[in-house]
């Protein structure tokens, strides 16, 4: 064990494991944090918490993950390398650690022309790879990325995020092989729609051994209704919603829809169960977090092993 | 008060407008005096400075002649011409001339009238226009002096 | 090239009004390339002040020069006998150009004409596009020729993001993915492994950040 992380011991004892996301609200309301993150509780093992996504201003990752620590939850802080340099991020990981956080995400972040200052200057002082190998030479090597001693070393699990729908695919694979080449201890995909596509991915991840290399957890987005498939097929960057998916949907009448999606989605978790290399799940329920202790009790995937810092 | 006669200056491409011209003038066809006719090899010869010194120098309105599109004789210099045209309209227009003042024709050698229609026509718009408002400046500062 | 392009009208105007008389520049380099302050665009500037002025009832006179380039003193030191009889001087040069003459004629008003846009190339005839932005440790050799500081909306020396689609940048579909055309060259190149070498942390020092940078060649300076 590299860490003390409770996800880490999960899938080092080869149980599937399940996280899920919480992104902090546009205030500093801390209840609403509390709000979501409770309907999580006992369902899955970490909690991701979003680092100002899609490049609007929300509470601080690191803020909300303290709020979870203190609700005896177990969160996994996620970093995007657009708004802090170097010293600002090994400077949140010693305060995130110090506060008992123990794994976190390495992400480079949507640009800020998608969010609600296009105005600001991106920081990437250092890249999410670069981010990796930082934060693994400060837990291995206990130095700090200008080389000095470290006094309490942060022991961070590493994750970060794949994308295998994105073309073209060998460049998808190289880019894993880079990430774990970097030190990540596990990946957290986009969410999955082609399943040959992803199976295709995870092929060429087995070809070069990677998947021993690396926890993978299969990314999973429950859709709500037809509208919502066609706006992710359309209009996201990177997402791969096959045309079945959205003729399913739009074949059953507008108040069955959303019983529809968890459908598909329970039937991609039990697809992905039998898929080498897979060894875990990540529920992105957007906007629709109170889904998740349903899916994650009819996808068979209870008891969750109950870890937390308190009863490990 | 006397009439304002607008001083028009027209660059025609030899192998087109200026012939067009030409053909009006064998065909006896009336076109407005107040034009001045430049001939140039090809209308992609004239550049901004050259519709920009016409007005300077007091013409109260510019055009420029050439093929029709497809079949200038040099390929596509009636599209540079165009574009340019364009270009020195938008800074007419910025510098408070109005880009009105200036127009890009199309014809062929044979459309004797089509050059007397847009003669007259664009004679009578900067007629309406009123004479170029730099020279009226002009003229009133040196009569005051 | 340095790239630049003329302000806009209106600003000019404003900036031109208090004088009688400017001496403007242009600069037969870099701004000729891009075709935004060489001989021909002070011909136009100048066409285009005078009759705005004109019009005004403030006719204003125009001295047009076009230096070999603005960012050698040798050259400035050429607008020695025009600069008594102007009241100002308004350079068509990119930025340097303009601070060297501000430098030689510290006693003029000295004001730019151009907005200095980035370090490019031209992509084709009219468009000119970023390739560089001098960050002192050029990389180009092992990313088959293409800089990902400079073309890459997130500087990333790993890349691509997530967000890159179709070889396309997340932030506009009609900008490459700096790193889609670094991976395709390399490819063509047979030289993937270099894709695999994770590029460690920059050192952003050689990139400025603490002063204007220089470079002295010892066996040259005086």
């Amino acid at each position: 064990m590299k860490t003390g992380s409770i996800l880490e011991k999960i899938l080092a004892s080869g149980d599937l494991a399940i996280t899920s996301e919480c992104g902090p609200p546009r205030g500093s309301d801390a209840n609403k944090v509390r709000e979501k993150a409770e309907m999580l509780r006992g369902y899955v093992d970490g909690v991701n918490v979003t680092d100002n996504q899609t490049a609007m201003v929300r509470m601080s990752s690191l803020s909300a993950c303290i709020l979870l620590k203190q609700m005896g939850l177990n969160p996994i802080l996620q970093m995007v390398t657009r708004d802090r340099n170097r010293l600002a991020m090994q400077s949140d990981i010693l305060g995130a650690y110090a506060h008992g956080i123990e794994t976190m995400l390495c992400l480079s972040g949507d640009h800020p022309h998608f969010g609600d200052h296009p105005m600001a200057a991106s920081v990437h002082d250092i890249d999410s790879i670069q981010l990796i190998q930082m934060v693994k030479d400060m837990r291995d090597e206990e130095k700090f990325q200008g080389g000095e001693k470290i006094d309490g070393a942060p022991k961070m699990f590493i994750g970060a995020a794949a994308n295998p729908f994105a073309d073209p695919f060998e460049l998808r694979v190289a880019r894993l092989a880079k990430k774990v080449k970097a030190g990540v201890d596990f990946i957290q995909t986009q969410c999955i729609y082609n399943l040959d596509k992803f199976e295709k991915w995870m092929e060429g991840v087995r070809d070069r051994g990677l998947h021993e290399k690396v926890y993978i957890l299969a990314g999973i987005t429950p859709m709500k209704s037809v509208g919502m498939a066609r706006y992710m097929k359309n209009k996201v960057p990177g997402m791969d919603v096959p045309d079945e998916v959205v003729k399913r949907l739009s074949g059953v009448p507008k108040d069955k829809q959303a019983d529809e999606g968890i459908k598909i989605c329970l039937e991609t978790i039990e697809r992905l169960k039998n898929v080498e290399g897979v060894r875990g799940f990540h529920l992105m329920a957007i906007e629709w977090e109170q889904k998740v202790p349903e899916i994650v009790e009819r996808a068979g995937l209870l008891p969750r092993p109950g870890l937390t810092a308190e009863n490990q | 008060m006397e009439k304002f006669e607008p001083v028009i200056v027209a660059y025609c491409c030899h192998y087109c407008a200026y012939t067009a011209a030409d053909m009006a003038g064998s065909m006896r066809l009336h076109y407005p005096p107040n034009i001045k006719i430049i001939r140039v090899p090809c209308s992609g010869k004239v550049d901004a400075i050259h519709i920009l010194k016409a007005l300077e120098k007091g013409a109260d309105g510019v055009y420029v002649a050439g093929c029709l599109e497809g079949d200038c004789h040099f390929k596509n210099g009636n599209t540079k011409a165009s574009h340019r045209v364009d270009y020195v309209k938008k800074l007419l227009d910025e510098i408070g001339m109005g880009g009105e003042r200036v127009e890009m024709f199309e014809m062929s050698a044979g459309m004797g009238e089509r050059f007397v229609q847009t003669t007259t026509e664009f004679t009578e718009k900067i007629r309406k226009l009123g004479p170029n408002p730099a020279k009226v400046a002009l003229k009133k500062q040196r009569a005051a002096s | 090239m340095i790239t630049a392009e003329r302000k806009p009208m209106d600003e000019l105007i404003r900036c031109v009004r208090p004088y009688r008389s400017i001496l403007l520049v242009g600069c037969n380099e870099c701004v000729t390339v891009c075709a935004a302050g060489g001989r021909k665009e002070v011909g136009v500037l100048a066409s285009a002040l005078k009759m705005h002025f004109m019009k005004e009832g403030k006719p204003l006179e125009i001295q047009e020069v076009t230096l070999e380039r603005q960012c050698d003193p040798e050259y400035v030191e050429e607008l020695v006998p025009n600069i008594d009889q102007v009241d100002a001087v308004l350079s068509m040069a990119c930025g340097c150009g303009v601070q060297e003459v501000a430098r030689r004629f510290h006693n003029k008003p000295v004001f730019p004409a151009v907005n200095t846009k980035f370090m490019g190339s031209a992509e084709r005839q009219g468009v000119w596009a970023e390739r560089c932005q001098g960050c002192g440790d050029c990389v180009l050799g092992i990313t088959g020729g293409i800089c990902p500081v400079a073309r890459c909306s997130k500087k990333l020396f790993n890349g691509p993001c997530g967000g890159s689609t179709n070889g396309k940048c997340e932030v506009d579909p009609s900008i490459d993915c700096a790193w889609q055309l670094i991976w395709d060259r390399l490819k063509t190149l047979g030289l993937l492994e270099l894709y695999e070498e994770n590029l460690p942390a920059k050192d952003w020092r050689p990139g400025g950040g603490m002063g204007p940078r220089r470079i002295i060649r010892e066996d040259m300076a005086t």
